[in-house]
């Protein structure tokens, strides 16, 4: 198995580092690959969006490098049903609606989960919190939000996994998960209990 | 059900979180909203506001102070991007001035004048995250255990000089390495030798009282004695020579002008790049700032530095750094 991790831009080290870790646990064979170029990503079984700048990543994805883009590939990828979980700034580019803010800064998304978000729904860095969260299928997760986004409408055929006061801040509709968190910062202490919840999606 | 009582703002791990964010990124400096969204267009990942970029606080002379809040704030509603602002080292009170403003992150910078001479702020007191610079590995130890998120290596800010800046994350990879075939009690020596750094203040005053020099229970800093220090500086020594880099993202700055430059740090191993006077120096700030983008992101593909690079017009002047006076090098300030 193969799973790649879009590495343009963002805590993209973190994602790896916990999807390797979660693989070993799992006792699956496989290699986790960072990728800045088209090629990669469509040879994969899964694929990760990192958390990191949502405008600079869009920016990324979306540049043909010899008539390709990572973000065809990943659009690709999820037709076919393998897995796709972006974190972060990774769901706000998985998302269908943006808000104003990804509007004003023409923020291309991919569209793949049928979501509404809102940029920066809690405020600015100051802002920022962690908190233990209970994620369906997973338990209690610590939850670390940086700047974070966070979904304000659900479309049919989207199942809620985790909610934080109003807001639903991880989503899954089929093949595709998003987070508002970074589950991969969990690494720091050991826990990848949502890297292999995302891994497990790959036999569906 | 969420329990409240759990919910934690500030944490190391959200302030070092936020720096992880910015990794792959070039971070620039602007001093108007105008700039904020040029930057922000060009996919910048944070800005640096600023009340003059350092070629020109450099030409300025006077004192460098922390930027005015409303030209601050005037930045923070023009993009969606994270802003960052500077504040003079040791100034604490221009810190939480900014910390209250709701600045993402704060550099305490030595392209200000420095506020304290004997102190950097410490840093775990503040919800902010902050960057701090650093030219050696015992400048970034201290930083990092004073709570830094973030390291930038200091180069020479408005030169447009790359070389200070390679200096620099030379002599830190360097360091990096020798610490890695070191034992144990070695490091605690090293550690040892980085603390002196803090008896500063409290040996000059003893000196001048004619009593003895600072012993390990001696309060040195804040609430911390010299042996807290010791100890301190030891366990990020060992963090840093078990992961073989350090705990938190490591910038690099101080006189890049171009994309090559931009590429060539991020060779060396910086986690990315921040471009200050380089930019809005050059004769062409939107283009030019696209291309350092692009050449961070493909900073090992030679073709498209050289791509990025054509007809971008004119770099930024520049300045010979080994022309500089010791007091002209803003490096020095802040060990």
């Amino acid at each position: 198995m193969r799973v790649a991790v879009v590495g343009v831009q963002g805590d993209v080290e973190e994602h790896v580092v916990a999807a390797k870790l979660a693989m070993e646990k799992l006792g699956m064979e496989g290699e986790v690959v960072a990728t800045r170029k088209p090629g990669v990503v469509e040879k994969s079984d899964a694929v990760i969006i990192p958390g990191g700048e949502s405008t600079t990543i869009s920016k990324l994805i979306f540049r043909e490098v010899n008539g390709k883009t990572i973000a065809e590939e990943i659009l690709t990828l999820a037709e076919e049903g393998k897995p796709i979980m972006g974190t972060c700034a990774g769901l706000i580019l998985l998302s269908k609606h943006g808000d104003e803010q990804v509007e004003k800064t023409k923020t291309k998304l991919l569209g793949l989960l049928d979501v509404k978000i809102r940029r920066n729904a809690f405020g600015r860095q100051r802002e920022s919190f962690q908190v233990p969260l209970e994620f369906k299928g997973v338990g209690v997760v610590e939850a670390i939000f940086i700047r974070a986004p966070a979904i304000v409408e659900v479309g049919g055929g989207v199942e809620i996994l985790a909610k934080f006061e109003d807001y639903v801040v991880a989503a899954r509709q089929d093949n595709v998960l998003g987070l508002a968190f970074h589950p991969e910062l969990n690494v720091e202490f050991g826990d990848t209990r949502v890297h292999e919840y995302f891994l497990n999606m790959v036999e569906c | 059900m969420v329990e409240l009582e759990k919910l934690r703002f500030g944490t190391e791990l959200i302030k070092r979180g936020f720096a992880k964010m910015q990794k792959g990124g070039v971070i620039m400096d602007v001093t108007n909203a105008e700039q904020a969204g040029i930057a922000e267009d060009a996919g910048a990942v944070a800005v640096m506001a600023l009340h003059k970029v350092p070629a020109d606080i450099r030409a300025a002379g006077g004192v460098a102070r922390m930027a005015d809040p409303k030209k601050i704030q005037e930045i923070m509603d023009a993009v969606t991007i994270p802003v960052m602002a500077k504040v003079r080292i040791g100034h604490v009170a221009e810190a939480r001035a900014l910390e209250a403003l709701g600045v993402d992150m704060i550099d305490e910078s030595e392209v200000l004048t420095p506020a304290d001479v004997f102190f950097h702020i410490d840093k775990r007191k503040f919800v902010v995250p902050f960057v701090c610079g650093a030219r050696s590995l015992g400048e970034a130890v201290r930083r990092i255990w004073e709570g830094a998120a973030m390291i930038r290596t200091k180069g020479e800010a408005g030169t447009g000089n790359v070389v200070e800046a390679v200096r620099h994350m030379r002599l830190i990879n360097r360091a990096i390495d020798e610490l890695k075939g070191m034992q144990k009690e070695a490091i605690y020596s090293v550690a040892e030798k980085f603390a002196e750094a803090y008896c500063k203040l409290a040996n000059s005053v003893k000196e001048e009282m004619g009593l003895n020099a600072v012993t390990p229970d001696t309060i040195v800093y804040e609430e911390y004695t010299f042996v807290d220090v010791v100890d301190g500086l030891y366990k990020v020594l060992l963090e840093i020579r078990d992961l073989g880099r350090l705990p938190v993202v490591n910038f690099s700055a101080g006189g890049i002008a171009t994309p090559a430059d931009a590429a060539f740090m991020m060779q060396l191993g910086a986690d990315g790049v921040f471009v200050g006077s380089g930019i809005f120096k050059s004769s062409n700030p939107p283009e030019y700032a696209k291309a350092i983008v692009e050449a961070v992101r493909h900073y090992d593909e030679p073709e498209v530095v050289a791509e990025v690079s054509k007809g971008l017009g004119d770099a930024m002047k520049g300045l010979d750094v080994f022309k500089l006076g010791e007091e002209e090098r803003l490096q020095e300030r802040g060990v």
